[in-house]
Protein backbone atom coordinates (compact mmCIF):
# COMPACT_ATOMS: atom_id res chain seq x y z
CA UNK A 1 0.00 0.00 0.00
CA UNK A 2 0.88 3.43 -0.83
CA UNK A 3 1.67 6.03 1.91
CA UNK A 4 1.84 8.63 -0.33
CA UNK A 5 -0.60 11.58 0.81
CA UNK A 6 0.47 14.48 -0.83
CA UNK A 7 -0.21 18.02 0.45
CA UNK A 8 -1.30 21.11 -1.63
CA UNK A 9 -0.76 24.67 -0.78
CA UNK A 10 -3.06 27.32 -1.05
CA UNK A 11 -2.74 30.09 -3.77
CA UNK A 12 -4.77 32.78 -1.59
CA UNK A 13 -2.68 35.47 -1.39
CA UNK A 14 -0.14 34.14 -4.09
CA UNK A 15 0.54 37.83 -5.49
CA UNK A 16 1.64 39.57 -2.17
CA UNK A 17 3.96 36.80 -1.87
CA UNK A 18 6.76 38.28 -3.85
CA UNK A 19 7.82 42.17 -5.21
CA UNK A 20 7.95 40.52 -8.64
CA UNK A 21 4.20 39.39 -8.79
CA UNK A 22 3.43 42.54 -6.86
CA UNK A 23 4.73 44.16 -10.05
CA UNK A 24 2.66 42.24 -12.80
CA UNK A 25 -0.20 42.87 -10.62
CA UNK A 26 0.35 47.19 -11.41
CA UNK A 27 1.47 46.09 -14.63
CA UNK A 28 -1.99 44.32 -15.52
CA UNK A 29 -3.95 46.91 -13.15
CA UNK A 30 -2.62 49.91 -15.07
CA UNK A 31 -3.64 48.57 -18.49
CA UNK A 32 -7.22 49.14 -16.98
CA UNK A 33 -6.44 52.79 -16.53
CA UNK A 34 -5.45 52.83 -19.89
CA UNK A 35 -8.29 51.48 -20.94
CA UNK A 36 -10.53 54.06 -18.89
CA UNK A 37 -8.58 57.33 -20.55
CA UNK A 38 -9.62 55.90 -23.58
CA UNK A 39 -13.65 56.19 -22.28
CA UNK A 40 -12.60 59.62 -21.55
CA UNK A 41 -11.35 60.66 -24.87
CA UNK A 42 -14.66 58.74 -26.48
CA UNK A 43 -16.79 60.86 -24.23
CA UNK A 44 -14.81 63.65 -25.76
CA UNK A 45 -15.62 62.77 -29.05
CA UNK A 46 -19.21 62.10 -28.08
CA UNK A 47 -19.57 65.66 -26.85
CA UNK A 48 -18.03 67.12 -29.58
CA UNK A 49 -20.93 65.51 -31.96
CA UNK A 50 -23.53 66.45 -29.76
CA UNK A 51 -23.14 70.15 -31.05
CA UNK A 52 -20.84 73.14 -29.12
CA UNK A 53 -22.10 73.54 -25.65
CA UNK A 54 -21.79 69.92 -24.78
CA UNK A 55 -18.22 69.92 -25.76
CA UNK A 56 -17.79 73.42 -24.10
CA UNK A 57 -19.28 71.30 -21.20
CA UNK A 58 -16.85 68.29 -21.33
CA UNK A 59 -14.04 70.84 -21.57
CA UNK A 60 -14.85 73.03 -18.62
CA UNK A 61 -15.21 69.32 -16.66
CA UNK A 62 -11.32 68.63 -18.08
CA UNK A 63 -10.46 71.68 -16.09
CA UNK A 64 -11.85 70.92 -13.25
CA UNK A 65 -9.34 70.09 -10.13
CA UNK A 66 -11.16 66.75 -9.75
CA UNK A 67 -10.06 66.14 -13.19
CA UNK A 68 -6.84 67.09 -13.44
CA UNK A 69 -5.95 65.14 -9.89
CA UNK A 70 -7.51 62.32 -11.34
CA UNK A 71 -5.41 63.26 -15.24
CA UNK A 72 -2.25 63.34 -12.88
CA UNK A 73 -2.78 59.49 -11.49
CA UNK A 74 -3.36 58.64 -15.22
CA UNK A 75 -0.54 60.01 -16.39
CA UNK A 76 1.69 58.20 -13.21
CA UNK A 77 -0.25 54.51 -14.11
CA UNK A 78 -0.04 55.33 -18.19
CA UNK A 79 4.26 56.20 -17.26
CA UNK A 80 4.35 53.37 -15.45
CA UNK A 81 2.47 50.81 -18.10
CA UNK A 82 4.48 51.94 -20.85
CA UNK A 83 7.80 51.18 -19.22
CA UNK A 84 6.18 47.57 -17.94
CA UNK A 85 4.86 46.95 -21.31
CA UNK A 86 8.58 47.51 -22.95
CA UNK A 87 10.13 45.76 -20.20
CA UNK A 88 8.59 42.60 -21.53
CA UNK A 89 8.60 43.10 -24.55
CA UNK A 90 12.04 41.18 -25.41
CA UNK A 91 10.53 38.25 -24.21
CA UNK A 92 6.96 38.41 -26.25
CA UNK A 93 8.96 38.36 -29.37
CA UNK A 94 11.57 36.21 -31.97
CA UNK A 95 15.26 36.39 -31.40
CA UNK A 96 16.22 39.61 -33.88
CA UNK A 97 19.64 39.39 -35.38
CA UNK A 98 21.03 42.95 -36.85
CA UNK A 99 24.35 42.14 -38.76
CA UNK A 100 24.26 38.19 -37.49
CA UNK A 101 24.54 39.70 -33.80
CA UNK A 102 21.13 38.92 -31.29
CA UNK A 103 19.65 42.31 -30.19
CA UNK A 104 20.00 42.34 -26.59
CA UNK A 105 16.89 42.64 -24.51
CA UNK A 106 17.95 45.36 -22.72
CA UNK A 107 18.21 47.14 -26.57
CA UNK A 108 14.80 46.11 -27.59
CA UNK A 109 13.12 47.56 -24.29
CA UNK A 110 14.84 50.80 -24.65
CA UNK A 111 14.10 51.51 -28.30
CA UNK A 112 10.38 50.92 -27.21
CA UNK A 113 11.08 53.43 -24.56
CA UNK A 114 12.70 56.07 -27.00
CA UNK A 115 9.80 55.34 -29.74
CA UNK A 116 7.06 56.01 -26.61
CA UNK A 117 9.16 59.03 -25.53
CA UNK A 118 9.05 60.36 -29.40
CA UNK A 119 5.89 59.21 -30.02
CA UNK A 120 4.77 61.97 -27.51
CA UNK A 121 7.02 64.30 -28.18
CA UNK A 122 5.89 64.35 -31.91
CA UNK A 123 2.26 63.96 -31.10
CA UNK A 124 3.14 67.47 -28.25
CA UNK A 125 4.40 69.28 -31.38
CA UNK A 126 1.75 68.99 -33.82
CA UNK A 127 -1.46 70.09 -30.78
CA UNK A 128 0.63 73.07 -29.94
CA UNK A 129 1.29 73.54 -34.03
CA UNK A 130 -2.54 73.29 -34.41
CA UNK A 131 -3.61 74.75 -31.31
CA UNK A 132 -4.81 78.33 -30.39
CA UNK B 1 33.54 22.07 12.73
CA UNK B 2 36.05 25.06 14.26
CA UNK B 3 35.83 26.51 17.08
CA UNK B 4 34.01 29.69 17.24
CA UNK B 5 32.36 28.81 13.18
CA UNK B 6 29.54 30.76 12.44
CA UNK B 7 25.79 29.39 12.59
CA UNK B 8 23.16 29.62 10.75
CA UNK B 9 19.17 28.76 11.54
CA UNK B 10 17.86 26.81 8.43
CA UNK B 11 14.05 26.67 9.06
CA UNK B 12 12.73 23.86 6.78
CA UNK B 13 9.08 23.19 6.00
CA UNK B 14 8.64 19.46 7.27
CA UNK B 15 5.55 17.14 6.34
CA UNK B 16 5.88 13.93 7.20
CA UNK B 17 2.49 12.79 5.49
CA UNK B 18 2.41 9.98 8.09
CA UNK B 19 2.43 11.65 11.29
CA UNK B 20 1.67 15.51 9.81
CA UNK B 21 -1.61 16.42 9.02
CA UNK B 22 -0.22 19.90 7.54
CA UNK B 23 3.39 20.84 6.81
CA UNK B 24 5.44 22.40 10.07
CA UNK B 25 8.38 24.66 10.25
CA UNK B 26 11.24 23.16 12.05
CA UNK B 27 14.52 24.96 12.93
CA UNK B 28 18.00 23.96 12.70
CA UNK B 29 21.42 25.63 13.93
CA UNK B 30 23.90 25.00 12.00
CA UNK B 31 27.48 26.00 11.96
CA UNK B 32 28.31 26.97 8.08
CA UNK B 33 31.62 28.33 6.47
CA UNK B 34 31.61 31.04 3.80
CA UNK B 35 31.83 28.43 0.69
CA UNK B 36 29.08 26.52 1.67
CA UNK B 37 26.00 25.94 0.16
CA UNK B 38 22.10 25.84 1.71
CA UNK B 39 22.22 22.40 -0.02
CA UNK B 40 25.48 21.57 2.17
CA UNK B 41 23.38 23.05 4.66
CA UNK B 42 20.69 20.17 4.55
CA UNK B 43 23.28 17.69 4.70
CA UNK B 44 24.91 19.08 7.58
CA UNK B 45 21.23 18.99 9.15
CA UNK B 46 20.56 15.22 7.56
CA UNK B 47 24.25 13.76 8.81
CA UNK B 48 24.71 15.15 12.02
CA UNK B 49 21.22 16.44 13.42
CA UNK B 50 17.87 14.89 11.80
CA UNK B 51 18.27 11.88 9.87
CA UNK B 52 14.91 11.82 8.79
CA UNK B 53 15.39 15.19 6.76
CA UNK B 54 14.28 14.73 3.10
CA UNK B 55 15.48 16.86 0.03
CA UNK B 56 16.56 15.73 -3.56
CA UNK B 57 19.75 16.61 -4.67
CA UNK B 58 22.88 15.02 -6.82
CA UNK B 59 25.23 16.63 -8.68
CA UNK B 60 25.84 19.75 -6.25
CA UNK B 61 26.96 22.07 -9.78
CA UNK B 62 23.55 23.08 -11.36
CA UNK B 63 23.66 20.61 -14.19
CA UNK B 64 20.95 17.98 -12.95
CA UNK B 65 18.39 20.41 -11.42
CA UNK B 66 17.21 18.15 -8.67
CA UNK B 67 17.49 20.62 -5.49
CA UNK B 68 15.47 22.87 -6.26
CA UNK B 69 13.54 24.56 -3.44
CA UNK B 70 12.12 28.10 -2.33
CA UNK B 71 15.03 29.60 -0.58
CA UNK B 72 13.32 32.51 1.52
CA UNK B 73 10.15 32.59 -0.98
CA UNK B 74 12.46 32.35 -4.04
CA UNK B 75 12.59 29.31 -6.25
CA UNK B 76 16.27 28.48 -6.19
CA UNK B 77 18.80 25.94 -6.60
CA UNK B 78 19.91 25.03 -3.13
CA UNK B 79 23.31 23.78 -5.09
CA UNK B 80 24.15 27.29 -6.40
CA UNK B 81 22.81 29.66 -3.43
CA UNK B 82 25.18 30.35 -0.48
CA UNK B 83 24.26 30.35 2.98
CA UNK B 84 26.81 33.14 3.33
CA UNK B 85 23.88 35.40 1.20
CA UNK B 86 21.77 35.34 4.39
CA UNK B 87 23.00 38.26 6.35
CA UNK B 88 20.49 37.80 9.22
CA UNK B 89 21.85 34.20 10.19
CA UNK B 90 18.21 32.61 9.51
CA UNK B 91 16.97 31.27 6.10
CA UNK B 92 13.75 29.89 5.41
CA UNK B 93 13.83 26.88 2.74
CA UNK B 94 10.03 25.12 1.40
CA UNK B 95 9.34 22.61 -1.40
CA UNK B 96 8.91 23.90 -4.48
CA UNK B 97 5.72 26.06 -4.87
CA UNK B 98 2.71 25.23 -6.74
CA UNK B 99 3.68 21.79 -6.77
CA UNK B 100 2.18 19.06 -4.46
CA UNK B 101 4.58 18.17 -1.28
CA UNK B 102 5.33 14.39 -1.28
CA UNK B 103 7.50 14.65 1.81
CA UNK B 104 9.79 17.67 3.53
CA UNK B 105 11.56 19.16 0.59
CA UNK B 106 10.67 16.86 -1.75
CA UNK B 107 7.93 17.98 -4.45
CA UNK B 108 5.40 15.89 -6.57
CA UNK B 109 6.79 15.90 -9.90
CA UNK B 110 4.84 13.54 -11.26
CA UNK B 111 2.27 16.06 -13.79
CA UNK B 112 5.55 17.57 -15.16
CA UNK B 113 7.17 14.45 -16.00
CA UNK B 114 3.31 13.49 -17.84
CA UNK B 115 3.41 17.06 -19.56
CA UNK B 116 7.25 16.31 -20.73
CA UNK B 117 6.59 12.87 -22.23
CA UNK B 118 3.58 14.23 -23.71
CA UNK B 119 5.56 16.85 -26.09
CA UNK B 120 7.91 14.18 -27.48
CA UNK B 121 11.31 16.07 -26.22
CA UNK B 122 13.42 14.21 -28.77
CA UNK B 123 14.47 15.14 -32.43
CA UNK B 124 12.27 13.61 -34.75
CA UNK B 125 13.67 13.99 -38.21
CA UNK B 126 12.37 16.25 -40.81
CA UNK B 127 13.72 13.56 -43.18
CA UNK B 128 15.18 10.00 -42.43
CA UNK B 129 18.72 9.11 -43.17
CA UNK B 130 20.94 6.12 -43.10
CA UNK B 131 24.11 6.11 -40.85
CA UNK B 132 25.93 5.87 -44.21
CA UNK B 133 24.08 9.31 -45.51
CA UNK B 134 26.38 11.12 -42.49
CA UNK B 135 25.72 13.42 -39.84
CA UNK B 136 22.76 15.97 -40.39
CA UNK B 137 24.19 19.34 -40.69
CA UNK B 138 23.15 22.86 -39.55
CA UNK B 139 24.49 26.19 -39.70
CA UNK B 140 25.42 28.40 -36.48
CA UNK B 141 22.41 30.74 -37.18
CA UNK B 142 20.19 27.46 -37.40
CA UNK B 143 21.52 26.39 -34.11
CA UNK B 144 20.73 30.25 -32.62
CA UNK B 145 17.07 29.29 -33.14
CA UNK B 146 16.86 26.96 -30.47
CA UNK B 147 20.68 26.62 -28.65
CA UNK B 148 19.47 28.83 -25.44
CA UNK B 149 16.47 26.49 -24.92
CA UNK B 150 18.67 23.46 -25.05
CA UNK B 151 20.01 24.47 -21.87
CA UNK B 152 17.20 23.40 -19.78
CA UNK B 153 17.56 20.83 -16.94
CA UNK B 154 14.15 20.43 -15.91
CA UNK B 155 14.88 21.72 -12.48
CA UNK B 156 10.99 23.39 -12.26
CA UNK B 157 12.26 26.64 -10.54
CA UNK B 158 9.95 28.18 -14.04
CA UNK B 159 6.50 26.10 -12.15
CA UNK B 160 7.32 27.19 -8.54
CA UNK B 161 7.79 30.95 -10.39
CA UNK B 162 4.37 30.42 -12.50
CA UNK B 163 1.24 32.12 -10.66
CA UNK B 164 -0.92 30.69 -13.53
CA UNK B 165 0.26 27.07 -12.80
CA UNK B 166 0.00 27.69 -9.22
CA UNK B 167 -3.58 28.51 -9.81
CA UNK B 168 -4.25 26.02 -12.81
CA UNK B 169 -2.29 22.88 -12.80
CA UNK B 170 -3.56 22.29 -16.40
CA UNK B 171 -1.48 24.56 -17.85
CA UNK B 172 1.49 23.06 -19.75
CA UNK B 173 3.79 25.12 -18.36
CA UNK B 174 7.40 27.27 -18.64
CA UNK B 175 9.79 24.56 -18.87
CA UNK B 176 7.90 21.85 -21.39
CA UNK B 177 6.89 24.93 -23.62
CA UNK B 178 10.59 25.63 -23.45
CA UNK B 179 11.53 22.25 -24.55
CA UNK B 180 8.62 22.07 -26.79
CA UNK B 181 10.44 25.20 -28.94
CA UNK B 182 13.92 24.07 -28.57
CA UNK B 183 12.68 20.77 -31.08
CA UNK B 184 9.93 22.92 -32.58
CA UNK B 185 12.97 25.47 -33.47
CA UNK B 186 15.40 22.85 -34.52
CA UNK B 187 16.37 22.80 -38.52
CA UNK B 188 16.34 19.36 -38.08
CA UNK B 189 13.43 18.51 -36.42
CA UNK B 190 10.14 17.56 -38.70
CA UNK B 191 7.78 17.25 -36.03
CA UNK B 192 6.17 20.69 -35.04
CA UNK B 193 3.09 19.62 -36.78
CA UNK B 194 1.95 17.27 -33.61
CA UNK B 195 3.22 18.93 -31.20
CA UNK B 196 1.55 22.36 -32.44
CA UNK B 197 -1.98 20.73 -30.85
CA UNK B 198 -0.69 21.43 -27.42
CA UNK B 199 0.70 24.75 -28.19
CA UNK B 200 -2.67 25.91 -29.47
CA UNK B 201 -4.88 24.07 -26.94
CA UNK B 202 -6.35 26.60 -23.56
CA UNK B 203 -3.62 24.64 -21.55
CA UNK B 204 -0.84 25.05 -23.85
CA UNK B 205 0.81 28.44 -24.87
CA UNK B 206 -2.80 30.65 -24.16
CA UNK B 207 -2.73 30.52 -20.36
CA UNK B 208 0.39 32.36 -20.03
CA UNK B 209 -0.52 35.90 -18.92
CA UNK B 210 3.65 37.30 -19.57
CA UNK B 211 4.37 37.44 -15.73
CA UNK B 212 7.90 37.08 -16.74
CA UNK B 213 8.82 35.69 -13.50
CA UNK B 214 9.99 32.14 -15.14
CA UNK B 215 13.03 33.39 -17.27
CA UNK B 216 14.07 35.81 -14.12
CA UNK B 217 14.55 32.47 -12.08
CA UNK B 218 16.01 30.47 -14.62
CA UNK B 219 19.19 29.35 -13.60
CA UNK B 220 20.20 28.20 -16.99
CA UNK B 221 19.33 31.43 -18.71
CA UNK B 222 16.76 29.75 -20.86
CA UNK B 223 14.26 32.11 -20.93
CA UNK B 224 10.92 30.13 -21.04
CA UNK B 225 9.16 33.11 -21.39
CA UNK B 226 9.94 33.77 -24.66
CA UNK B 227 9.64 30.53 -25.37
CA UNK B 228 5.84 30.27 -24.81
CA UNK B 229 5.73 34.09 -25.99
CA UNK B 230 6.95 33.28 -29.36
CA UNK B 231 5.20 30.36 -29.57
CA UNK B 232 1.58 32.86 -29.24
CA UNK B 233 2.40 34.47 -32.75
CA UNK B 234 2.98 30.83 -34.23
CA UNK B 235 -0.39 29.69 -33.01
CA UNK B 236 -2.41 32.51 -34.33
CA UNK B 237 -0.82 32.12 -37.26
CA UNK B 238 -0.97 28.37 -37.19
CA UNK B 239 -4.51 29.39 -37.00
CA UNK B 240 -5.28 31.63 -39.71
CA UNK B 241 -2.68 29.99 -42.44
CA UNK B 242 -5.15 26.71 -42.21
CA UNK B 243 -7.70 28.72 -43.83
CA UNK B 244 -5.35 29.52 -46.78
CA UNK B 245 -4.88 25.87 -47.56
CA UNK B 246 -6.88 23.51 -49.43
CA UNK B 247 -9.40 20.92 -48.03
CA UNK B 248 -8.18 22.22 -44.55
CA UNK B 249 -5.69 20.04 -43.44
CA UNK B 250 -4.56 22.07 -41.43
CA UNK B 251 -4.74 20.90 -37.16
Amino acid sequence: MSGRRPYVRSMSGWWRRDPFFVRYMIREATALIVALYALVLLAGALCLSAGEGAWNGWLAMLRSPVSIAVHVLMLAAMIYHTYSWFEIMPKTMPAVFVGGRRLAATTITMLGLAAAVAATVALFVVVRMLGP
Amino acid sequence: MAEGAKTIAIEVLRYRPEQDAAPVVQTYEVPFTDDMSVLQGLQYIKDHLDGTLSFRWSCRMAICGSCGMMIDGKPRLSCKTFLREFAAARVRVEALAHFPIERDLVAGVDDFLAKLERIKPYLIPREPRRLDEGEYLQTPHQLEQYEQFSSCINCMLCYAACPQYGLDSKFTGPGVLALLHRYNADSRDGGRAERMELVNAEEGVWSCTAVGYCSEVCPKAVDPANAVNQNKVNSAQDYFLRFLRFGGAGK
